[in-house]
C-alpha cells in the first residue's frame, strides 16, 4: 500500500456542508458520531474549517443559492480531498429534480465520489458507504 | 556542541517531545472517550492525524506576508522543544541551568500563543483575526496569575534557578505540600488550561464558531506542525508544574503526577463549556489572581 493511501484512509476528517437540506441527512450524521457508532474508532472527525478537511460530505439539493459556495468550498479544500453525496437529494434530486431553483445532482457540479442515496440513510448505511470507499481506495491502489 | 545538539534534536527535546505529546493526546481522547461511554481512537491515532496532513496540500494566503505565515508553527514548535530541552536537562542534572532559567522557560511558553497570533493574522482570514484577537486578551489575562504562582516556588527555594528549585523540592519534600505552594498549584491549573487550549478557555481554536479560530487558513505540513506543537505543549506545561510544585521523586513518580494532572485537565475540559472572553478574563484577572497573590503573600510568610 502506498504511504498516501495508507495515511489518507487512516484519518478522515469531515467537513460538512449543508446545501439546503431538510436536516434529516444531518440528523443522521450527527448520529454515525454519537457514541453509539462512534466513528471516531476509525479516526473519522468532524472539522470546522474546510482547510482543515479529507472529505466534504454534502447533504440536500444543491439550489442556486448554494451552488456558488459548494463550488468555493470545493477549489478551497486542499487536495486530495474525497466528496461524499449524502442521501437521496445530493445523489439525485429526486422530487426536486423539475423544480424551478435546483441546479442539478452535485455531481453535475463537483465531482463525486460516493454516493450514499437513502432518505435519509440511516448511521449504519453512511458507515457502509464509507467502508466501501476506502476498501475501494485500496483495491485501486493496490492495481 | 554535539551533546547541545543532540539534547535538543532528539532526546529531551524535539523527538521526545513529539512523541510523548502524540502519547499524551492519545490519552486525552481517549479518556475523553471514555467519559462519553464510547471506545474512542487507537494509540496510533495521532500518529495518522500527523502522517496524513504530511501528505496534503499546503494553501498559502494569497495577500499577506507569507514568511509569517509559514514560520509562525515552526517558531512554536521550536520553542516547545527549547522548554522540554531546558527543562529535562535541568531535572537531570540539577546543576546544569543558567541563572534565570526559570523565567526564561516561563517566557518560552508564551511563545506559542504569540506565534499561533501572528500566524493568525498573516493568514488575512477574518476567522483568525477575530481568535487571534481573543488569544490575546486570553494571554494578558492568563499570565498575571500565572507568573505571580511561579514566585512561590522561587521564593520558597531563594533561587530562579530551575534546577535549585527541583533540588529543594528532592531534599525537602514538594512544594505543594505547604498551604501557599497548593494554593500557587491550583491557581497555575487553571492557567495551563487556558495555555494548552483546553476546553473552557478554547475560544481562540473554537471550531464551532470560529472554524478553527487562529488555524483556520492552515492545511497541510502546517497544520501538522501546529497539531505537534499543541501535542508538545500538552506534554511541557503539566510537566512544568509537576516539577516547579510537586517535584518530590524519582523519574516514575514524576511520570505518574503528570499523568495525574493531565487527568485532572482532561476531566475540567469535558465537564466544562466554553466560556466567553470576558467571563474568562474576569475570571483569571479577579478571583485566580486574588489568590495568586495571597498565595505570593502565605509563601513570603513563610507558610
Amino acid at each position: 500500500m502506498s504511504f498516501t493511501v495508507d495515511a489518507l484512509t487512516k484519518s478522515l476528517n469531515v467537513f460538512h456542508a449543508a446545501c439546503s437540506p431538510c436536516n434529516n441527512c444531518d440528523i443522521e450524521i450527527l448520529d454515525a458520531l454519537t457514541p453509539r457508532y462512534d466513528l471516531e474508532r476509525f479516526g473519522i472527525q468532524l472539522v470546522g474549517s474546510i482547510r482543515h478537511a479529507d472529505v466534504l460530505l454534502v447533504t440536500g439539493a444543491v439550489n442556486k443559492k448554494v451552488v456558488h459556495r459548494i463550488k468555493a468550498l470545493y477549489e478551497q479544500a486542499p487536495k486530495p480531498i474525497i466528496v461524499i453525496a449524502n442521501g437521496s437529494c445530493a445523489c439525485s434530486e429526486i422530487l426536486f429534480r423539475d423544480s424551478y431553483n435546483t441546479c442539478g445532482p452535485l455531481d453535475k457540479i463537483i465531482p463525486v465520489d460516493l454516493y450514499i442515496p437513502g432518505c435519509p440513510p440511516r448511521p449504519e448505511a453512511i458507515i457502509a458507504g464509507v467502508v466501501k470507499l476506502l476498501n475501494a481506495v485500496r483495491a485501486k491502489d493496490k492495481k | 556542541m554535539i551533546k547541545l545538539l543532540l539534547s535538543y534534536f532528539i532526546f529531551p527535546g524535539m523527538a521526545f517531545i513529539s512523541i510523548a505529546g502524540m502519547f499524551a493526546s492519545y490519552l486525552d481522547r481517549k479518556i475523553t472517550a471514555r467519559i462519553h461511554w464510547r471506545v474512542g481512537p487507537s494509540l496510533k491515532q495521532p500518529y495518522y492525524d500527523i502522517k496524513k496532513l504530511l501528505i496534503k496540500e499546503t494553501i498559502l494566503p494569497a495577500n499577506g506576508p507569507i514568511w509569517l505565515f509559514v514560520s509562525a508553527p515552526l517558531i512554536s514548535f521550536l520553542s516547545v522543544a527549547l522548554i522540554s530541552d531546558i527543562m529535562i536537562t535541568s531535572w537531570f542534572n540539577t546543576g546544569s541551568g543558567f541563572i534565570g532559567d526559570t523565567v526564561v522557560i516561563f517566557y518560552l511558553f508564551a511563545i506559542p500563543a504569540v506565534a499561533s497570533i501572528l500566524g493568525a493574522f498573516a493568514s488575512q482570514s477574518p476567522y483568525a483575526s477575530l481568535g487571534a484577537s481573543r488569544e490575546i486578551k486570553l494571554l494578558i489575562a492568563y499570565e498575571v496569575p500565572l507568573f505571580l504562582a511561579m514566585l512561590v516556588p522561587i521564593i520558597k527555594a531563594q533561587s530562579v534557578l530551575f534546577g535549585k528549585i527541583i533540588s529543594a523540592q528532592v531534599y525537602n519534600g514538594s512544594f505543594a505540600a505547604s498551604a501557599s505552594g497548593l494554593l500557587a498549584l491550583i491557581v497555575a491549573i487553571f492557567c495551563i488550561q487556558a495555555k494548552m487550549g483546553f476546553t473552557p478557555f478554547d475560544l481562540a481554536e473554537a471550531e464551532t464558531e470560529l472554524a478553527g479560530g487562529t488555524q483556520a487558513e492552515y492545511s497541510g505540513p502546517l497544520l501538522a506542525v501546529w497539531k505537534l506543537s499543541k501535542m508538545a505543549l500538552t506534554v511541557a506545561a503539566p510537566l512544568f508544574l509537576v516539577m516547579l510544585f510537586w517535584g518530590a521523586g524519582g523519574w516514575l513518580i514524576i511520570l505518574l503526577k503528570y499523568i495525574v494532572l493531565l487527568i485532572v485537565a482532561v476531566l475540567i475540559k469535558n465537564t466544562n463549556p466554553r466560556v466567553k472572553i470576558n467571563q474568562a478574563m474576569k475570571f483569571f484577572l479577579g478571583p485566580v489572581s486574588i489568590a495568586a497573590v495571597v498565595a505570593v503573600l502565605l509563601a513570603w510568610k513563610g507558610y
